[in-house]
């Protein structure tokens, strides 16, 4: 099964791919077909063979014009994908659209890149549309001399680009005890991985000269209707944090900050404040709104721990993965997703028997810190109900753990951010593959 | 890493080899480009409160009955009557004594560790459909009817910077920093549990 067949869909031709009516049946028989194709193509192989081949025609497409080009113009999907999307929270459904969140449709992204327009979303007060020529950053606070930039200021200096991974603390937040989402966009697409262009924020600290004996935290704010702000300590700053203007070539969509943001390498999505205003030196934190009574886990004996930044070692199986079905037994390639907000991911193991047995999954390069790495491992389905999943390791020896092991040490009640369990998909004897987690 | 990959793996740590020596040591530019301002001018901007010993808190003061007033005006369309919880959004009452239970309630009054986040985030972000659109002493007046009804402060309190630096949060002591890793897991490849 290669990575084509993702996008594999039925030709059918009496389908309007923007006629929404059609879209979840659509769906549907998309992620069937994307395992059917690879179960068609295990039985041709083991020589079904001659009798029953037919005659290749010369497509259409060969023998006429096609589309011209445009003189200019933003080049978008075929209109046979224009089922993939990333789809506004439908498990935890918000009551306004404003503070809300969209998910990435991970089971439909080849390779280790979210494209702009599917990257997941959150925010606290909607799109603000931003005029990049009227907007200023400010630097003030514990600095010797506060300033401002202006975006030409900021596109003056060197760029610099990163690939890493972005996730929402709230990842899998619905599905931690009971299986409550049908498909990995669902309960892991609060997750995507882009290629970030900025400069390093430690440049705007230093052009303001700050107070090295006593600047201890950074507090950073959005130019958005929720003025959302977060405290950061300062030496993660100076490390890695970038201002970041562009993501995936282009600069960023609105939706992702337009005209630039903060960007901190392997940290809950949270902190990486939008639309970025303002940035204020101090030497404390702030124990914002958002940082107490939100983005704070749940802990035993009434507590809540914060500034759990981190977004820890995690992974998942997204084919096959739940809404999908499988085409018969035989062979498959199992893959998915790894990452680790503390370094790089140095393992993955899979299990088919429901975690009794794991065996080790090739990883596929490139492999890069605080970035999606993809894996893979072939697996002959016999047919019975199989239960599978996937456990990553990253380089600071941290094993992804399951639920239960979570469970031990923190308390698993009500809204819960930093889901990043073992997660189970079963399989049926009908080859039905669905969430799993119990 | 299986055998089967090693040529990727070869390759990817050649990659990341390469990158890392090509990696262009963005130095710092000799000059920065930004312009020098002063505090005064960050001023409309700098509106952030600390929630610890309420630095930033501006003057100004409200009462509970102005709160009340203000906020059958423009908050309880979402958040409800009395703050019990509205067509949009959960109660901002109660909740108090609710985290040693399977049914954390999370209000003002439950959760936050200090009372003057209640002033920085109403001020910053409420009402959600005019944010920053509330004077100061409508925000102080709105902080005294929600702690009102959270039974943390009288009906007659007359609320400021200091009266509300000083209420006693229930939840004062109530977080522990990130102590994380906090999980044990192992490699078990046969017979796991």
């Amino acid at each position: 099964m290669s990575t084509k067949d993702m996008h594999q869909r039925p030709r059918s031709s009496t389908r309007s791919p923007s006629d929404d009516a059609d879209e979840f049946e659509s769906r549907r028989q998309f992620l069937r077909s994307g395992l059917a194709v690879a179960g068609a193509a295990v039985a041709t192989g083991a020589g079904m063979g001659a009798a029953q081949a037919q005659k290749i025609e010369v497509p259409p497409s060969n023998k006429e014009m096609g589309r011209i080009i445009d003189p200019k113009v933003y080049g978008m999907p075929s209109k046979y994908e224009a089922h993939v999307k990333r789809n506004r929270t439908d498990v935890f459904v918000n009551k306004q659209n404003w503070s809300d969140w969209s998910m990435t449709p991970l089971h439909q992204q080849p390779g280790i890149i979210t494209p702009n327009g599917l990257f997941f979303e959150r925010h606290h007060a909607g799109i603000p549309d931003i005029d990049p020529a009227k907007h200023v950053v400010a630097i003030h606070g514990m600095v010797k001399q506060p300033m401002k930039f202006t975006m030409d200021n900021l596109l003056r200096y060197p760029s610099m680009s990163r690939f890493h991974f972005l996730e929402c603390s709230g990842n899998g937040l619905t599905d931690w005890k009971k299986a409550a989402s049908s498909t990995v966009q669902q309960t892991h697409g609060l997750l995507s991985c882009a290629q970030w262009t900025g400069i390093p924020a430690s440049w705007l600290l230093d052009a303001a000269g700050f107070d090295e004996k006593n600047a201890k935290w950074v507090l950073f704010e959005g130019a958005d209707g929720s003025a959302h702000a977060r405290s950061i300590p300062i030496e993660k700053v100076m490390k890695d944090a970038m201002i970041v203007y562009a993501m995936n070539g282009e600069m960023l969509r609105p939706e992702n900050g337009y005209p630039v943001r903060l960007f901190i390498p392997g940290w809950e999505g949270n902190v990486s404040i939008k639309w970025l205003r303002r940035i204020k030196v101090s030497d404390q934190p702030w124990h914002l709104r958002s940082e107490t009574a939100r983005y704070t886990d749940p802990m035993p004996n009434g507590k809540w721990r914060q500034f759990s930044f981190a977004m820890e070692c995690k992974s998942v199986i997204t084919r096959p993965s739940g809404g999908m079905k499988m085409a018969g037994k035989g062979h498959y390639e199992i893959e998915g997703f790894a990452w680790s907000g503390n370094g790089t991911v140095t393992a993955v193991d899979v299990t088919t028997d429901g975690g009794k047995t794991w065996q080790e999954a090739a990883l596929e390069a490139p492999v890069l810190d605080k970035c999606l790495t993809r894996f893979r491992m072939p697996w002959v389905w016999d047919g019975a109900p199989a239960k599978i999943a996937s456990r990553a390791v990253d380089n600071t020896g941290y094993v992804q753990p399951t639920v239960a092991d979570i469970d031990k040490v923190r308390a698993i009640v009500g809204f819960v951010q930093h889901h990043n369990g073992i997660f189970p998909w079963s399989i049926s004897p009908e080859g039905e593959v669905k969430n799993a987690i119990a | 890493m299986r055998s089967l990959d090693i040529s990727c793996a070869l390759l990817g740590g050649a990659g990341a080899l390469l990158l890392s020596t090509a990696v262009i040591a963005q130095s710092k530019p000799p000059v920065h480009y930004g312009a020098s301002i002063s505090e005064a001018d960050v001023a409309a901007l700098d509106i952030d409160i600390r929630g610890p010993d309420g630095k930033g808190l501006p003057p100004g003061k409200g009462t509970v009955a102005d709160g009340e007033k203000i906020y059958n005006e423009q908050c309880v369309a979402c958040h409800g009557e009395k703050a019990k919880g509205g067509s949009v959004f959960g109660a901002m009452v109660g909740g108090i004594g609710s985290f040693t239970t399977d049914k954390r309630v999370l209000t003002p009054g439950s959760m936050y560790p200090y009372a003057p986040i209640l002033f920085d985030y109403t001020r910053r972000a409420m009402p959600m459909n005019a944010p920053q659109s509330l004077t100061n002493d409508q925000v102080y007046a709105l902080s005294a009817y929600i702690l009102h009804l959270n039974g943390l402060v009288p009906a007659d309190v007359v609320m400021d910077a200091a009266t509300l630096t000083k209420i006693e949060m229930p939840n004062r002591n109530g977080f522990i920093v990130d102590d994380r890793p906090d999980t044990k897991a192992t490699r078990c490849q046969k017979n796991c549990p």
